[in-house]
């Protein structure tokens, strides 16, 4: 016998409030600094930007209010303070480059897609009303999901930019279908393992304790994987590779509660990523650059200035950085996007940084949370799918601008300048809310 | 602006970061653990755990801690169910208007893996102001307090309904 507390989860939506006040309060601060630096501060702009932040958080809240009660209250804040603090510094890059004589706009673009963004997470919210409905859909989310993967492959409309294939080309935007994907691919991967979980759980030969699945159930796993090597070999893209196939052994653990599957995918992982660095050239040059970034021959041939700058960039910043708009991020090339990280961790230094990550740890954490309190198990699947596509993304990004893993081309989730990723993203926030109102709401259907 | 004023906005922003995610962090805090299982101990160990637990609960209002049974049935129509024994363990069920059904079967409310417990073993629902415990037809049967269950009987809070290793009590 055990005594066993209750802890309630606190019903209100006020602290949503306070926590939003405090991010919209960053992001017109950040906005306010970089402006100052750049000589071009108008009270009467940043006032009109305040009212902007104000009513868009405003009537968020007040659709989570009316539409999904016991929502998360944590997750709106964080995502909110993160997209203020990558706009601020996308316009303080546009700043640093009409400076050098290039004139660019992506901070203005950027407020655009955040406001779309948010509108999407609305219509999320407002469109799927219970997440369980997403299961009757498992299969056509996972064709969804593959043609979106492979859609850049494809002659016309694929466009290959800076040697990754991982755009399309549409009514003259481009557009990364991978970071829609995505989330079609987390709804069937959810869809599928908990119809199959217990095929794949319980079978097998037992090798030093640990259980391993019996050869004929490794079909899934091996044709993910086929999947995962094209997009490395074809689109040139490590970072969208290992973030499909990492979702997807993440998930298969959270299903069977087995760790043998996630030793099995990872040599499986290594061994094909190592295969490719060998017989394929331009990943074996990525390679090449990762692991002698300070080679001077390697920097020379430009193969790893763009990392080095950005690692250099990061150094002077400090602990405390060197201030908003006070720094150089614009040394490094495609500072506005893939190196945004070294660019906040320029201006912010170690410090901002850090509570950078610590937002998304807490995104990320609130994700897994609602997975333990969601009461069925494609909910369950879902969250943790969705959550840890952020926390895997992040990791890739900040992995392959700090030289930890190889750089690739992923986008910073709510930060770097991009329309797919941001749209994308908030929807993925409003599949998160939704779940998470499920799963603290006091049960009253019952099936 | 001065560049002392400056220097003080730059550093007020990193503060400003921090002290989203340091509130944030506040407000997840209630929320970390769902329920806090505590095995009961013998004597001095008993009391220890106690105290830590009212100490944990006190701060914030969110958590408003422990409850044990023992109020009238009428007093609130929200409830919870808190299995306290056997596999789900620590688990809780809020209750809601809608019945809720305990068994092995997938389709149930509360899922339990236990082979002395039937696939639709046993019922809880709400009727007239308070909830009731039926049995549905099981193998190994449902005891309320001691005292075996067939047909519908009222559980009152605080009563404990143990089918196969599980022991469920209704809580407020």
């Amino acid at each position: 016998m055990a005594t066993v507390a209750e802890i309630r989860v606190h019903q209100g939506r006020r602290s949503e409030v306070a926590l939003l006040a405090i991010a919209v309060m960053i992001a017109v601060l950040a906005r306010g600094l970089v402006d100052y630096h750049a000589d071009v501060l108008e009270l009467r702009d940043l006032g009109l930007y305040a009212l902007t932040a104000v009513a868009l958080a405003t009537t968020a809240h007040l659709v989570l209010r009316r539409y999904a009660p016991s929502a998360d209250t944590v997750l709106l804040p964080a995502v909110f303070a993160l997209n203020g603090i990558g706009i601020a510094m996308i316009r303080r890059i546009d700043f640093a480059y009409a400076e050098r004589g290039r004139d660019t706009t992506f901070g203005n673009v950027q407020i655009g897609w955040a406001i779309l963004g948010i509108a999407l997470m609305i219509g999320v919210i407002l469109l799927v009303r219970d997440h369980r409905v997403l299961r009757r859909y498992t299969y056509t989310a996972g064709l969804v999901g593959l043609i979106g993967l492979l859609l850049p492959l494809f002659p016309v409309i694929g466009t290959e930019i800076n040697g990754a294939r991982i755009w399309i080309h549409l009514f003259g935007r481009s557009l990364q279908p991978a970071e829609f994907a995505k989330i079609a691919l987390v709804i069937f991967f959810a869809g599928y393992l908990v119809t199959n979980r217990d095929t794949l759980a319980l079978a097998g030969p037992k090798i030093l304790g640990i259980r391993f699945p019996r050869p004929r159930d490794m079909g899934p796993l091996v044709l993910v994987w086929l999947a995962s090597m094209l997009v490395q070999i074809y689109e040139r893209d490590l970072g969208t590779s290992l973030l499909f196939f990492g979702i997807f052994l993440s998930m298969l653990y959270v299903a069977t509660e087995r760790l043998s599957w996630v030793i099995v995918g990872l040599g499986m992982f290594v061994a094909g990523a190592a295969f490719a660095g060998t017989v394929f050239a331009h990943v074996h040059s990525r390679y090449e650059a990762w692991l002698h970034a300070l080679d001077p021959a390697v920097y020379a041939s430009g193969a790893s200035e763009q990392l080095v700058r950005g690692l250099f960039g990061m150094a002077s910043g400090g602990l405390l950085g060197t201030g908003l708009g006070e720094g150089r991020p614009d040394l490094v090339p495609y500072a506005e996007s893939d190196f945004i990280i070294s660019s906040l961790g320029e201006e912010l230094g170690l410090t901002g940084l850090m509570a950078i990550l610590t937002l998304y740890v807490i995104i990320v954490q609130r994700a897994m949370r609602t997975a333990i309190g969601v009461r069925d198990g494609f909910g369950k699947l879902l969250a943790v799918g969705l959550g840890f596509s952020l926390a895997l993304q992040v990791f890739i990004v900040v992995g392959g601008v700090t030289r930890v893993i190889p750089l690739t081309g992923l986008t910073t989730p709510f930060l770097a300048y991009g329309g797919s990723s941001m749209l994308a993203n908030w929807m993925v926030v409003g599949l998160l809310l939704r779940i998470s109102d499920q799963a603290r709401r006091p049960s009253q259907v019952v099936t | 602006m001065s560049q002392i004023s400056i220097t003080l906005l730059r550093l007020g922003f990193l503060i400003l970061l921090w002290a989203l995610v340091l509130s944030a962090i506040g407000v997840l805090r209630a929320d970390l653990y769902g329920t806090r299982v505590t095995s009961r101990g013998k004597g001095m160990n008993r009391r220890k755990t106690d105290g830590r637990a009212d100490k944990m609960a006190t701060p914030s209002r969110a958590s408003t801690g422990i409850r044990t049974g023992g109020m009238s049935p009428r007093e609130s129509t929200a409830a919870h169910l808190a299995v306290t024994a056997g596999p789900l363990k620590g688990t809780t069920i809020p209750l809601g208007s809608a019945p809720v059904m305990i068994g092995r079967a997938a389709t149930c409310t509360v899922v339990i893996e236990d082979d002395y417990c039937s696939s639709r073993h046993c019922r809880v629902y709400p009727d007239g102001g308070q909830w009731m415990v039926e049995d549905l037809g099981s193998t190994n049967g449902t005891f309320l307090s001691n005292q075996r269950v067939d047909d519908p009987v009222p559980f009152h809070l605080g009563d404990k309904l143990s089918l196969g290793a599980t022991t469920i009590e209704l809580r407020s």
